[in-house]
């Protein structure tokens, strides 16, 4: 009985183990994660954590040279002479290039050529590039540039934008870059409830991990080659072209490691003088700038004046709002055009207002360059309007959540630039998922938790001082270039041998976009080895990485070209069982009927092919603002919508961010882990402008531009990010019905944070980043 | 770059090369070097010299070595000893700048914002000068002040500390919760056996700020004998008085950013004193 007993046992384990262990493998092979809608891990996750990834600082070749800029040191001088003679005789320099040495046109910018190569009569910036320098040795390369002569006359900075309008001319082309009057219905409307508010937004910067680096390698053919991390490749070689002469065909832009951007990368300033040096050599010669050069030398977010005037009823409905708008472009116009046409579009927020009368102005100064920083324009402004909504509910005492809800903008809507919102528009939906989601806990309820104290661990801060806020923010972006930008992209899918390339200029600047690719060629032909080719000029254009164009353009053309391929692999077969090929399938790496009488795998289908696609991808063309702001000048548009939850000690004004809880309009989930990490963040760069950055300059110069002066969020500022809801409702425009998610986080999360230090300390934080001075506030408040 | 062994052997280093600069763990001074503010002919590692890494005691003091790492003052150990400075050093910025910055450097560099200067200036700490003439000593405050300077070949040796064995405090407003350059700190120590309590403000100027009569004010309220506890209001009162002795008024109207300062120091002095009397 026993005996028969532990046979019976041992069996049934027997079986167990069996069972157990007969799955593993495929559950393996399910736990690898391929196409659309599953968290496949990105192409350089593994290279990146382990130190190996190739950034463009790690460029090497034989004989290389190292090359130095001579940058300004004045915000605004005549320059009267440039000697460059003590320079050029030093032991290890190879060449000195200065404006008089540049061969093709002697301006450039990425959207207006108003920029000069190296400055020769006036420079307009501090840290302006006025000569560069190669030599044997990094050293040699900077004692050289230092020991170029420059005779300055100093001018006197115009560094106040309200200045500019009547200051003398810095620039040919005038102070005044764009102006936008946007007029939007009836300018005598009039509400009960009528709020003013000046806001200032500081000068934010893109503090890219790896600071500017290439190297340029001349070709036998006279041309150069250039590798750097360039985010817009075939723009950046245009305009090198231009400026050294050549046909474009001659510069070849080759994209290595980007270490991270949230705006432009990869400076002009950099590129033209490497490519020259290189040209006038002959020699490989590489830059890798410090962390100085790389604050002074790329393009800031804009500092902002804004004020504002918000009528509502007496139940709080928007009536009209007027505003003005002030950006400061600094010296150059780069995107700043672009920047004002949202903030001015934007100017409302995602609310209906009937009546709308904005007037935006950007301006030449003398302070460093302002351009394309993620969410630019639209963050400026979410501050302020968002700041005006907590004003009319506190005069109307309404909650602020409250209040906003009954101005949300809808699908169906109309935007004060006349455009209607056809793409979906779940405002009211977002902000309830914020509103309704559970607070975290006070301190008092949950004494057995660890509380981090504004001011950090063993800080200053005291339980007694600290008061809680909660505030909210609704900001939206558009996605894709504006106001008539072409915005098209080319890519090519081939297949060989079971294996799938996508060949794309869009360059993953670490949104994501190779493994975006992966994953949609996985989806479509159901392959699961694709690789993604890296980026040169040589290929065709995709354009620059910016406003969620790739996941878009380069999304959508990588699709159609795979689903070309799908259509060349499946016709014979198709045409073999006589029916169409949209009754075939490709799912699970196999090819199946609709009727399933017909089944093969897709590695079988493909033995022995050579398949090739190219396509394009071209949305919907969009129109100018014209004379009243007005005109369909947006692709589409996201939303989101951020609870912030802040601690205030009152009486030092820290802010420490406890919890921000957000909710956003994606469209669809293409990588669950990956959108996850794009909004985290977002929300962190947020809670940078919120509270500690600003590029502070004196009379034009920059104060401290190093991290320990420019203090970006660290583990300990950086809040606990919930992300309570996701919308997904579909784009039907956009390729996927996905939208962008990396910029409106960054646009909403200081509005939220500002309306929760205004909550908790009833300051009316006009001004980011918040100083501590603005909020201290008496204990009785 | 040479790297001596021992003390004689550093002063040996510098003596023989006047325009050489000692080296400890060059938070600062390789940050001024990539900067290119400074380019020393030669640099002297203080790195090996074992005699200074550590602390030892001196009848009713800490002989502390002036190649103490923030790092390792900051341990528990340590913080039994003289609470303030390890507070001031488990502040002094982030794990990699704490593992490698000394305490000699912090006084060297005489940053204002120095975390360790305000604990060091209300200790009233001495230190001993190692030099090709012997040893000399200084207290820290006429070094921060320029009042006696490091002569040629001279280094920081070591840093003398009373141990009071009564409650230390130090406190620094910074702009974000990370770590970061002081606003203003403090540095507050009780001393029972001399019934007095000692207070320097740091950051506010260029070297740390005593406020002598608030502090022989407000010792002479408090019982030493008894459960020395004060009044908020006299906490209150001890807090304005240093901030307007620290910080004062640059005319009239006293400018915003001025009042905010002068606030904070008040704030802060009231905080370390009210933890210092409740400890």
């Amino acid at each position: 009985m026993s005996g028969q007993d532990a046979a019976t046992a041992t069996t049934v384990n027997t079986t167990v183990t069996a069972m157990a262990a007969a799955p593993g493998p495929e559950t393996a092979e399910q736990q690898v994660p391929r196409g659309i809608g599953a968290s496949v891990e990105a192409t350089d996750t593994r290279a990146k954590t382990e130190g190996t990834f190739p950034y463009a600082a790690d460029l090497w070749a034989e004989g290389l040279l190292w090359a130095a800029v001579l940058r300004s040191p004045h915000a605004h001088a005549r320059i009267l002479s440039i000697d460059t003679t003590a320079a050029a005789e030093m032991p290890g320099v190879r060449a000195v290039v200065t404006h008089a040495d540049v061969p093709g046109a002697t301006t450039h910018g990425r959207r207006i050529a108003d920029r000069p190569v190296f400055a020769h009569d006036v420079v307009r910036h501090h840290g302006e590039p006025i000569a560069a320098v190669a030599a044997d040795h990094p050293d040699t390369a900077r004692l050289a540039a230092a020991a170029i002569a420059v005779e300055y006359e100093l001018l006197d900075p115009v560094t106040d934008p309200e200045q500019a309008f009547g200051a003398p001319a810095l620039h040919p082309d005038g102070n005044l870059i764009r102006h936008i009057p946007l007029r939007y219905g009836d300018p005598e409307a009039t509400g009960e409830v009528v709020v003013e508010g000046l806001y200032r937004i500081g000068r934010q910067d893109p503090a890219p991990i790896g600071a500017e680096a290439g190297l340029a390698v001349p070709r036998p053919d006279g041309g150069v080659d250039l590798y750097t991390a360039s985010t817009d490749p075939h723009t950046d070689r245009d305009l090198a072209a231009a400026c050294f002469g050549l046909e474009p065909d001659r510069v070849r832009v080759v994209v290595t490691g980007v270490p991270g951007a949230t705006a432009d990368r990869e400076d002009a300033a950099f590129q033209l003088p490497l490519g020259l040096l290189a040209l006038r050599t002959g020699c490989p010669v590489k830059l890798a700038a410090t962390r100085e050069e790389s604050f002074l030398g790329h393009t800031h977010r804009h500092p902002t004046l804004l004020r504002y005037r918000h009528h509502a009823d007496a139940e709080g409905r928007l009536v009209k709002v007027e505003a003005q708008i002030l950006m400061d472009a600094g010296a150059y116009a780069d995107a700043s055009a672009e920047s004002l046409a949202a903030a001015v579009a934007f100017a409302c927020g995602p609310y209906v207002v009937p009546h709308a009368f904005v007037e935006g102005w950007v301006v030449r100064t003398n302070n460093p360059p302002s351009g394309h920083v993620r969410g630019e324009g639209a963050m400026q402004v979410c501050a302020a309007y968002e700041g005006q909504m907590d004003k009319i509910a506190a005069a109307l005492g309404i909650d602020g959540a409250e209040l906003r809800m009954r101005n949300v903008l809808a699908t169906g809507d109309l935007l004060p630039t006349g455009q209607t919102v056809t793409c979906p528009a779940p405002v009211a939906e977002l902000l309830r998922s914020v509103r309704d989601y559970e607070l975290p806990a006070l301190p008092k309820d949950a004494p057995e938790d660890e509380w981090l104290l504004p001011g950090g661990p063993e800080g200053a801060g005291e339980p007694g001082a600290v008061r809680r806020g909660v505030g909210y923010g609704v900001g939206m972006v558009h996605m894709l270039g504006a106001e008539g930008t072409d915005e098209v992209s080319t890519a090519t899918v081939k297949v060989v041998g079971g294996v799938a390339t996508v060949i794309c200029a869009a360059v993953d600047t670490g949104q994501g976009f190779g493994t975006l690719a992966r994953q949609i060629v996985q989806e479509v032909l159901g392959v699961d080895e694709v690789t993604v080719a890296p980026v040169d000029t040589d290929q065709p254009p995709a354009g620059p990485a910016a406003h969620g164009r790739h996941t878009w353009v380069s999304g959508g053309a990588v699709e159609r070209a795979a689903k070309m391929v799908r259509t060349q692999l499946l016709q014979p077969m198709a045409h073999k069982l006589g029916m169409s090929t949209e009754l075939l399938q490709i799912q699970d790496g196999r090819i199946t009927s609709y009727d399933g009488a017909f089944s093969m795998s897709v590695a079988e289908a493909m033995a022995g092919k050579e398949l090739w696609a190219t396509a394009q991808c071209r949305p919907h063309p969009t129109e100018p603002l014209d004379a009243d702001g007005q005109g369909d000048a947006f692709v589409g548009l996201a939303f989101c919508a951020i609870r912030a939850v802040v601690d205030v000690d009152i009486e030092l004004g820290s802010v420490r961010v406890v919890e921000l809880a957000v909710a956003q309009d994606v469209g669809r989930i293409l990588n669950p882990r990956r959108l996850e990490a794009r909004i985290e963040a977002g929300v962190t760069q947020g809670v940078g402008a919120a509270l500690t950055e600003n590029l502070r300059t004196v009379a034009g110069l920059v104060r401290h531009p190093d991290l320990t002066g420019y203090a970006l969020p660290t583990a300990l500022d950086a809040p606990t990010i919930r992300i309570v809801k996701l919308v997904e409702e579909r784009d039907v425009v956009a390729p996927f019905g996905a939208k962008a998610a990396s910029a409106v986080p960054v646009v909403t999360t200081p509005a939220a944070i500002a309306s929760a230090v205004r909550a908790a300390t009833g300051r009316p934080v006009n001004r980011l980043p918040i100083r501590p001075s603005a909020a201290v506030a008496s204990p009785n408040s | 770059m040479t790297l001596p062994a021992s003390l004689d052997e550093a002063v040996a280093a510098l003596t023989a090369m006047p325009a050489a600069v000692p080296v400890a763990g060059g938070t600062d001074l390789m940050a001024a070097v990539n900067a290119g503010q400074l380019r020393p002919a030669a640099l002297v590692g203080l790195g090996r010299i074992n005699e200074i890494r550590g602390w030892q005691y001196q009848d009713g003091h800490a002989l502390l070595g002036a190649g103490l790492t923030h790092a390792r003052m900051g341990r528990p150990d340590f913080a039994a000893l003289i609470p303030a400075l390890a507070a001031a050093a488990r502040a002094a910025g982030p794990p990699q700048i704490r593992n490698a910055g000394t305490l000699g450097g912090n006084i060297a560099t005489a940053a204002p914002t120095g975390d360790a200067l305000p604990v060091l200036a209300a200790l009233e700490a001495v230190l001993v000068i190692i030099g090709p003439g012997g040893q000399r000593e200084i207290p820290v405050s006429h070094l921060l002040a320029g009042r006696e300077m490091l002569r040629p070949g001279e280094l920081i040796g070591f840093v003398r500390v009373p141990l009071l064995h009564a409650p230390q405090v130090f406190l620094k407003a910074t702009g974000r919760t990370g770590p970061g350059r002081a606003v203003a700190s403090v540095g507050l120590v009780l001393d029972p056996a001399r019934r007095g309590v000692r207070c320097a403000i740091g950051a506010v100027a260029p070297m740390p700020l005593r406020p002598l009569e608030a502090e022989q004010w407000v010792a002479s309220l408090i019982d030493w004998d008894g459960g020395r506890s004060l009044a908020p209001e006299a906490l209150e009162a001890f807090g304005e008085y240093v901030a307007a002795a620290c910080v004062p008024d640059q005319g009239e109207p006293v400018a915003p950013g001025v009042l905010h300062l002068r606030r904070t120091v008040a704030v802060l002095a009231r905080r370390a004193l009210g933890r210092a009397l409740s400890s």
